[in-house]
């Protein structure tokens, strides 16, 4: 059923239609709108056992808090997650195509893959957008040659470190880290250190807030996500009610429109025999 | 001035106890110049699923239009329908494809699932960056005036009636805050078993 209108494979990447119009726009007066920024905090740390990521919560647009409990950390793999500040639509996409570029590349090669393709892939993306992709990344994740921590700029160049920072609070978290990283930390201190590089964010840095969010990878096991691993600012409880009596609004016209509710009985077919896909090593 | 205040307009979404309601204002202009009160800018999608596109009118209009066709194919090619959340990643991936040529449009998305009734409210920023909260969403114009109101006026379980209040004096007294947007207002709540529209009396200058 291809046609013209509707191909088959519709074309792949981005759409540049709307380029024109809107460049007309902005000539006439109307500049492009400002996307969701995350103005962040987010970590990531190599301890004894494995590689432990952190992010706070918050997203702004301009001034405004757009969501005070959004998720930074990114799944990627089984074995690696990613931590995204910047433009959020674009760490949000750029993850999700490198997810599942990485589970192809499992399922072609039946092994786990290394931390080091995803790091590729991601600064071969972002290179190839010339920084245009506002995406600044902490990769973190375990392989068979250990844990690893990868910084990624937005133009696409790659730090390899033991402990690294992103976001407009990095370098709230980086003093944390320079006055208290060290080597073969255990998990208990690692998660501390972590959560306090995060806080320190939150509370010094006006684009970072919110809640701390933690994800321990260890050498073996799975992954631990621990979403709201400590609510940073809890929210007061409210006192009163602004309840409104109902029919305070004055209504001009009401229309019912009623639904068929129909019973449905949920059958289970039991899945082809495929490898479970957070198979390790 | 910004392209998304050039038309006005404005949309909120709110969660409820098993139901959601979705509201918009009536406005349609040109800068200060109103054209016409009666624009719609929130579409029912689904028997139980609503989208809110506030914005450039234009771009409403021709986002609409292709979600509508994308929906359709999806709903002939799958054979059942489509869950808010999957509306979700659609209308996501369709904004995102235009990363450098927006559309200058912020969603909102308000439906039951149609499988297991839960409420979904969801906002996008204009690139397609998806934010669900267990509370509240709003959109356009007076998106600032809408945050103070629902901060205030929303609670956890509120009933289908209570929830049309909540959500009617939210919309309408934020509108009332922003010359560019009000001119009437409508409010649809989603309950599993029925939808109900309600034209809101507003001021009307």
């Amino acid at each position: 059923m291809a046609s013209v209108l509707l191909p088959e494979v519709s074309a792949p990447g981005f759409s540049f239609e709307n380029c024109q119009r809107n460049a007309f726009l902005e000539h006439k007066g109307f500049p492009a709108p400002k996307a969701t920024k995350t103005g962040t905090t987010i970590v990531g740390i190599i301890y004894a056992d494995g590689v432990i990521l952190g992010a706070d919560t918050r997203a702004t647009e301009n001034t405004v808090v757009s969501d005070k409990n959004c998720q930074k950390i990114h799944y990627l793999a089984a074995n690696m997650y990613c931590c995204g500040a910047g433009t959020a639509a674009d760490t949000e996409m750029t993850t999700q195509t490198v997810a599942s570029q990485l589970e192809l590349q499992r399922l072609h090669t039946g092994r786990t893959v290394p931390v080091e393709t995803a790091s590729t892939l991601l600064k071969r993306m972002l290179f190839r957008y010339q920084g245009h992709i506002g995406a600044a990344l902490v990769l973190g994740g375990v392989d068979r040659s250990g844990p690893h921590i990868y910084c990624i700029y937005p133009h696409g160049s790659v730090d390899k470190l033991p402990y690294a920072t992103m976001g407009s609070g990095s370098l709230a978290a980086m003093a944390v880290f320079e006055s208290r990283w060290k080597p073969n930390m255990t998990e208990e201190e690692g998660k501390k250190l972590v959560r306090d590089a995060i806080a320190a964010g939150i509370f010094n840095d006006l684009g970072s807030g919110s809640n701390v969010d933690l994800c321990v990878i260890r050498n073996s096991g799975p992954a631990q996500y621990l979403r709201t691993y400590e609510e940073a600012n809890v929210k007061g409880k409210k006192q009163g009610s602004y309840r409104y009596t109902p029919g305070t609004t004055a209504v001009l016209k009401t229309k019912v429109i009623p639904l068929e509710v129909e019973s449905v009985s949920v059958q289970q077919v039991q899945p082809m025999e495929v490898e479970p896909s957070p198979s390790r090593r | 001035m910004s392209i998304l205040a050039y038309n006005g307009g404005a949309v909120v979404a709110m969660k409820g106890q098993d139901c959601v309601a979705i509201a918009t204002d009536k406005r349609y202009g040109i800068q200060a110049q109103t054209v016409s009160t009666n624009f719609p800018k929130v579409f029912q999608m689904g028997p139980s699923l609503f989208v809110g596109l506030p914005g450039l009118a234009t771009d409403t209009q021709t986002v609409f239009q292709r979600l509508k066709f994308r929906m359709n194919l999806y709903e002939l090619k799958e054979n059942r329908m489509m869950k808010p959340k999957t509306f979700s990643a659609m209308l996501s991936n369709l904004l995102y494809e235009r990363r450098f040529g927006p559309y200058f449009i912020e969603p909102v998305i308000a439906g039951l699932d149609p499988y297991t009734n839960e409420p979904y409210v969801c906002n996008m920023d204009l690139i397609g960056c998806p934010n669900e909260p267990e509370d509240f969403v709003v959109s356009g114009t007076c998106s600032e005036q809408l945050y103070g109101m629902c901060e205030a006026l929303w609670e956890p379980n509120l009933k289908p009636d209570e929830l049309f209040e909540t959500i009617s004096q939210a919309l309408v007294n934020a509108a009332d805050r922003d010359a560019i947007s009000g001119w009437g207002a409508v409010v649809y709540i989603v309950e599993k078993d029925k939808i109900t529209e309600k034209h809101v009396k507003t001021r009307m200058d």
